[in-house]
C-alpha cells in the first residue's frame, strides 16, 4: 500500500516536472492525485483547516492581518457554503485572479497574487481534488475588518498596485530544477507571502523579495541566497529543512512549523532540493554587523546562557544536529528582527515532528523566571556573541511579553 | 453504569516503558490500540524543563513525578502475624505514576541479566544440589532463557541509545568490558559515558585487585543518538539529576524520549491520560478478557471493550489488579496453593560511604549522571563459587555515585554529631572527598514462601477496592549475601586510599521506609507450570488467554541487577510472540 502511494507519487512527482499537460476531468485519478499533492504545495489546509479538525478545509481559522481579521472559508464541495457549486472556472478565477464568485474581489490574505503564477492546468486538479474532499456544511464570515478596509471595493486599487497577473514563465538560462523550484516558490508555495517585506497597505516591497517580514508574531527570516542568515545553509542544509523540519542548524516552529507539517514534508526530494536551489540563486544583501552590543550586557547574557541554555544548545551555541538548533546559524536568531527569539524565549516553542524526523522537541518558556532585562540580555547575548545581530533592549522584551500576553494563541 | 466506548484491538492498561514498547509493536502490526494511564501526560518541556528540572526539593524530597499516596497505596507489614498498616509516606520505593511510568525518573542502568539466572533453580540445584537452598526458598527457572531473550535485550539497547562496552560479543571476550555478561550480539549502540575522577578511581583499585571493572550500560548519552524509529537524543550533560528527576535535554533513554514521538504518530493509537483502570473484565466462562473498565478525572465510568488486554502497570498494580479482577487464583502461603502474589521479591543493596583525604582527593562528585560508573560483576549471581559461603546470589557492585545534590549529599564520617556547628564542618570538609555510590551493592532478592502481595482485609482505596497487602521481609540467605558482598566492596574503596570506610550492612528486619530501589518483583510469574506461575513463558495468562502482563512481577526471583533491561527484553519477547505467533491463532500460545 505504502509502496504504491509512492511509486504514484514518483509518478506525479515527474509528470510535473517535465510540464506536461494532463486532461483533468474529476474521475481522472491522476489529475486528483496530482491535485491532491499540489494543494499540499500551496498549503491550503495552514489557512482553510482549523488545526486539530476532523474536518480539512472547511475553514473557520481566523488569519490576522496587520489591518484585522479575516476567517479562512470553507473550499470543502459542500454546495452551499463550500465551493461545490462553482465551475472550474470561477475556482480559477478565485485561486489565480481574486475575483470571487459574485464578482467582488478577494482579499490578499488568499495569495492569489502568487497563485496568478501557476498553470491552469495545476490549478484544475487542485480543484479535482477538493471535490473529493468530504463536503462539510460550513458557513463562515469572511470579513471581519473595520471600516472602510471591510469594503471590499478598495481592493480594485489594492489589485491595480499589487497585483500582476500571469502565468510562470521558464527560464532559457537556468536549468530545470532551478525552474521547477521558481514555480513553486513564487506560484503554489506562496512562500513571499511571509517572507517578503510588505508596504504599508500590505503589498509586496518590490525589490526586496524574499527578504524577511515579521507576521503573526513570528520572524519570516530573509531566505535570500546566502547573505543573510542562510549563508551557510548548503542546498542540502536548506532541502533537510523543508522536507524533516530540522537540519543541523534550526528546527522549524510556530508558522514555519505549520508549514513544514502541511505542506514542505509532503513534497518530493526532488521539488524540495528544487526549491532548495532555487532560494539560493535569489540575490540578496549582507545585513550589516552591529557591534553595538553593551559588554555588560552581553557578560550577564553569557551568564544566564550557560545558567539555561547550554544543557541543549552547548556552551558554544552549536545544538545538536536535527534536534536542538543551532544558534550560531539559525535564521530567527540571527535575523534584524528580535520577535522570533523573543517570542521563544518567553514562551518557549513545539518544534515539528515529520515522519522523517518524529522527534519534535521542545524549548520550554523562560518568561515566568527571567525578567525584561535578562531577556533582553540573553536574547542579544545569542545574537550578538557568535553573530553579529543587532542587540535586544529590555523595552522590546517587555513590549514582546505584552504582546504575547494578549495573543490567544 | 459505565458507559461504553467504541470496541478496540487492543487495551493497554499503564503507558510506561512496557505498555509504549507494547502499544507501538502492536499498533505496527496494525491493530486499533487504546493505552489508559492512571497519571497525567508527560513532557519534557513543560514537565520537567532544564530551567527547573534540577530542582531538588521539587522531584527529590516532595516527589513530584511520583503517585501520591493520598490517590492510592499499600499496605505493609514484615510477617504473616502481624497487622499490616497503609504507607502513607514513600519510602522503601517509588511508585511512578504518568506517562512514561518509572522511565521517566529512572537512573537508566540498562543492565542484562546473566544466562544462569534464567534457569535459576535448576542450575543452583545442578551444582550444589538441592539440600544448599534453603527450604523455604521458591525459586524456579523463567521458562525463557538468555539466548531467546537475546535480540530482544538488542532491540531494548538500540532503542534506547544504550552507552556501554560489550564484555562478551558472541562468545569472544572484550577487554574492558563485563566478562561475565551473557554473549551479545553486537557492540553496545554508543560508547560508554566519560568517567568522573572517583569512578575511574574505583576502575583502577578494582583491576589492582584482579578484578575485571568495566563501565556501567548507561541510558545516560555519550553523544548524539538516533534510534531505530528516528528518534534523536542529545548528549548527556553530566549533570547528576537523573534518578528521581526528569530528564530537561532529551539525553535520558525514556518513553518520552524513545518511543512515544513515534507511537504517536500512528493513527490506530490513542491514549487516554488521568484514567485509572479498576478492572478487567472477564466474560462468564471466566477465560476470555472482555475488556476494562476504567474511571476518569470527572469520575465518570467507562468500559473499554477490547480483544488482547495487555496489563502493563507498576509491579503491585500488575498483581493487585489480577486479584481484584479474579483473574488467576490468588496465592494462599498457609496451603502453599495459587500463582497470583507468590514470589515478592525487591533488591538487596548496601553502601559502602569512604572518606579520602581532602588534601589529596577532590571527587566533584555532581559531575555524574544516573548510570554513570565503574562495576564489577565477579560476585553476581552464579558467577563464584557459594559452596565455601553457605548462600546463593549475588550482586553487582560499584562506584555508581549518580550526584551531588547539595539537600542529601552530606556525608559525614561515623561520631560527627547530627547538627550543629561540628556536622557542618565535617559537611564541608568531606563534600569534595568522600564516596557515597547509593546503591553500591545491587544484590539479587530470591523468593521465599511467606514474601507476597495479597488483598488487605482491612483498608480500601477510593473506589472501595481493597488495597494490595505487602508482606515482606529479609531471610538469613540475603543477610549473609549482603555481609559477603559489602564486605568485598570495602576492600575496593580500602585500595583506593581511603582513610576511613563505613559499611552501612543490609539488615533484617525489612525497612519500608527506606529507599532500596524501585525495583520491586514478582507477583504475577512467568514459568513453566500453572500451578506455580500465572504467565506462560510469553508472559501470556494462563488463566485468560487474550490477557498478557508485562513488567517486573513476571520475574519469578530478582537477579543482581537493574531490572529494566529485563523487563523491556520481556515485553519485545511477548509483544513478538503475539505478532508471530497469537494473531494467527489467537488461544492459549503453551499447552500445559
Amino acid at each position: 500500500m505504502r509502496r504504491a502511494a509512492q511509486l504514484a507519487l514518483v509518478t506525479l512527482t515527474f509528470a510535473a516536472g517535465v510540464g506536461e499537460a494532463t486532461s483533468a476531468g474529476l474521475q481522472d485519478f491522476a489529475a486528483v492525485e496530482r491535485g491532491r499533492y499540489l494543494a499540499a504545495a500551496g498549503d491550503c489546509g495552514s489557512c482553510h483547516t482549523v488545526p486539530g479538525s476532523d474536518h480539512p478545509l472547511s475553514g473557520g481559522r481566523p488569519i490576522e492581518t496587520p489591518f484585522g481579521v479575516l476567517v479562512a472559508p470553507n473550499i470543502t464541495p459542500d454546495r452551499e457554503t463550500g465551493i461545490g457549486a462553482w465551475s472550474d472556472e470561477e475556482f480559477d478565477a478565485a485561486v489565480r485572479k481574486g475575483m470571487r464568485r459574485d464578482g467582488k474581489r478577494l482579499y490578499p490574505a488568499m495569495p492569489y497574487p502568487y497563485f496568478a503564477r501557476m498553470t491552469r492546468e495545476d490549478v484544475k486538479d487542485i480543484r479535482a481534488y477538493l471535490d473529493t474532499v468530504e463536503p462539510v456544511h460550513n458557513p463562515v464570515t469572511v470579513n471581519h475588518l473595520p471600516f472602510p478596509l471591510n469594503q471590499r471595493m478598495a481592493m480594485m486599487v489594492w489589485d491595480k498596485l499589487y497585483f500582476t497577473p500571469g502565468e510562470f514563465w521558464e527560464r532559457a538560462d537556468k536549468s530545470k530544477q532551478w525552474n521547477r523550484g521558481a514555480y513553486l516558490v513564487e506560484g503554489p508555495g506562496h512562500c513571499g507571502a511571509c517572507h517578503t517585506p510588505k508596504t504599508a497597505l500590505g503589498g509586496d516591497k518590490s525589490g526586496k523579495r524574499l527578504q524577511g517580514y515579521t507576521l503573526q508574531g513570528w520572524v519570516a527570516p530573509d531566505i535570500t541566497s546566502g547573505q543573510g542568515p542562510l549563508a551557510d545553509w548548503s542546498i542540502d542544509d536548506l532541502a533537510q529543512y523543508l522536507k524533516t523540519g530540522h537540519n543541523r542548524f534550526a528546527a522549524a516552529a510556530g508558522l514555519m512549523g505549520e508549514v513544514v507539517e502541511l505542506s514542505t514534508s509532503k513534497l518530493s526530494d526532488d521539488d524540495t532540493t528544487a526549491i532548495a536551489t532555487y532560494l539560493k540563486d535569489v540575490s540578496g544583501p549582507k545585513p550589516a554587523a552591529d557591534s553595538s552590543a553593551d559588554a555588560h550586557v552581553l557578560a550577564a547574557g553569557g551568564a544566564i546562557y550557560q545558567d539555561l541554555c547550554s544543557a541543549c544548545h552547548k556552551s558554544d551555541g552549536t545544538g545538536v544536529p536535527n534536534l536542538i538548533p543551532n544558534l550560531t546559524h539559525a535564521a530567527t536568531v540571527n535575523t534584524g528582527d528580535p520577535t522570533t527569539v523573543l517570542r521563544v524565549i518567553l514562551q518557549g516553542a513545539q518544534s515539528v515532528a515529520t515522519d522523517k524526523e518524529p522527534t519534535g522537541p521542545a524549548m520550554p518558556a523562560f518568561g515566568w523566571q527571567l525578567s525584561d532585562a535578562q531577556v533582553a540580555a540573553v536574547a542579544t547575548y545569542v545574537r550578538n556573541h557568535w553573530g553579529k545581530a543587532p542587540p535586544v533592549s529590555e523595552d522590546e522584551a517587555k513590549k514582546e511579553r505584552a504582546k504575547l500576553d494578549a495573543r490567544t494563541n | 453504569m459505565a458507559r461504553k466506548l467504541p470496541r478496540k484491538d487492543v487495551v493497554i492498561i499503564g503507558l510506561g516503558w512496557t505498555g509504549s514498547i507494547m502499544a507501538y509493536e502492536l499498533a505496527d502490526a496494525g491493530l486499533d490500540v487504546i493505552a489508559i494511564e492512571r497519571g497525567p501526560w508527560r513532557n519534557t518541556a513543560t514537565d520537567y524543563p532544564p530551567g527547573y528540572a534540577a530542582d531538588e526539593l521539587r522531584y527529590r524530597i516532595r516527589h513530584e513525578l511520583f503517585l501520591s499516596p493520598s490517590q492510592t497505596t499499600f499496605t505493609f507489614r514484615n510477617k504473616m502475624s502481624e497487622a499490616a498498616l497503609p504507607i502513607r509516606s514513600w519510602g522503601a520505593f517509588m511508585p511512578p505514576n504518568g506517562v512514561g511510568g518509572g522511565g521517566v525518573h529512572w537512573n537508566a542502568e540498562t543492565w542484562r541479566f546473566l544466562p544462569s539466572d534464567f534457569v535459576l533453580k535448576t542450575h543452583l540445584t545442578e551444582r550444589y544440589g538441592a539440600g544448599f537452598l534453603p527450604d523455604d526458598m521458591t525459586i524456579q527457572d523463567w521458562g525463557v532463557t538468555y539466548d531467546e531473550l537475546e535480540p530482544h535485550y538488542d532491540r531494548f539497547e538500540y532503542l534506547c541509545g544504550t552507552s556501554g562496552q560489550a564484555g562478551n560479543i558472541k562468545g569472544k571476550i572484550m577487554e574492558g568490558g563485563n566478562p561475565f555478561e551473557g554473549p551479545r550480539s553486537r557492540a553496545y549502540p554508543n560508547p560508554p559515558q566519560d568517567q568522573p575522577f572517583g569512578h575511574t578511581l574505583f576502575g583502577k583499585a578494582a583491576r589492582e585487585l584482579g578484578y575485571k571493572p568495566f563501565p556501567q550500560p548507561s541510558g545516560n548519552m555519550s553523544r548524539p543518538y538516533q534510534n531505530p524509529l528516528g528518534i534523536r537524543l542529545g548528549p548527556c550533560t553530566y549533570c547528576g539529576f537523573c534518578e528521581w528527576f526528569g530528564c530537561g535535554n532529551y539525553s535520558k533513554a525514556s518513553p518520552q524520549t524513545t518511543v512515544l514521538p513515534a507511537l504517536v504518530r500512528k493513527p490506530n493509537f490513542t491514549a487516554r491520560d488521568n484514567s485509572e483502570v479498576t478492572r478487567i473484565n472477564v466474560d462468564s466462562s471466566g477465560k476470555r478478557a472482555t475488556g476494562v473498565t476504567l474511571v476518569d478525572a470527572s469520575g465518570d465510568e467507562w468500559e473499554q471493550p477490547a480483544d488482547l488486554v495487555v496489563l502493563s502497570a507498576y509491579t503491585i498494580f500488575n498483581v493487585q489488579l489480577l486479584l481484584l479482577s479474579g483473574i488467576g487464583k490468588a496465592y494462599d502461603p498457609a496451603a502453599n496453593t495459587g500463582v497470583i502474589g507468590r514470589n515478592f521479591t525487591h533488591q538487596t543493596i548496601s553502601d559502602v560511604v569512604s572518606f579520602f583525604d581532602p588534601a589529596k582527593f577532590v571527587f566533584n562528585p555532581f559531575i555524574a549522571s544516573g548510570a554513570i560508573g565503574m562495576c564489577i560483576d565477579e560476585f553476581n549471581g552464579d558467577n563464584f563459587d557459594h559452596g565455601p559461603h553457605g548462600f546463593v546470589g549475588g550482586g553487582y557492585m560499584g562506584n555508581v555515585q549518580t550526584n551531588g545534590r547539595p539537600i542529601e549529599t552530606t556525608p559525614v564520617p561515623p561520631g560527627t554529631p547530627l547538627w550543629g556547628a561540628e556536622w557542618k564542618k565535617a559537611v564541608k570538609e568531606n563534600y569534595q572527598s568522600a564516596i557515597k555510590p547509593g546503591t553500591g551493592v545491587h544484590g539479587s532478592m530470591y523468593s521465599y514462601r511467606d514474601v507476597y502481595v495479597d488483598l488487605d482485609p482491612t483498608y480500601k482505596d477510593r473506589f472501595n477496592r481493597p488495597l494490595a497487602r505487602i508482606t515482606m521481609d529479609f531471610h538469613d540467605n540475603e543477610i549473609k549475601q549482603n555481609k559477603f558482598l559489602t564486605d568485598k566492596f570495602a576492600e575496593i574503596f580500602q585500595a583506593m586510599g581511603a582513610r576511613q570506610v563505613h559499611k552501612e550492612y543490609r539488615k533484617a528486619p525489612y525497612d519500608i521506609t527506606k529507599y532500596q530501589t524501585t525495583h520491586l518483583c514478582g507477583g504475577a510469574i512467568m514459568g513453566t507450570d500453572p500451578s506455580t506461575s500465572a504467565l506462560n513463558r510469553y508472559l501470556q495468562s494462563w488463566d485468560v488467554p487474550n490477557l498478557f502482563v508485562t513488567g517486573a512481577s513476571a520475574f519469578p526471583q530478582n537477579a543482581g541487577y537493574n531490572p529494566t533491561g529485563t523487563v523491556a527484553a520481556l515485553a519485545y519477547w511477548a509483544a513478538d510472540a503475539i505478532r508471530s505467533k497469537y494473531l494467527n491463532n489467537p488461544g492459549q500460545l503453551i499447552n500445559a
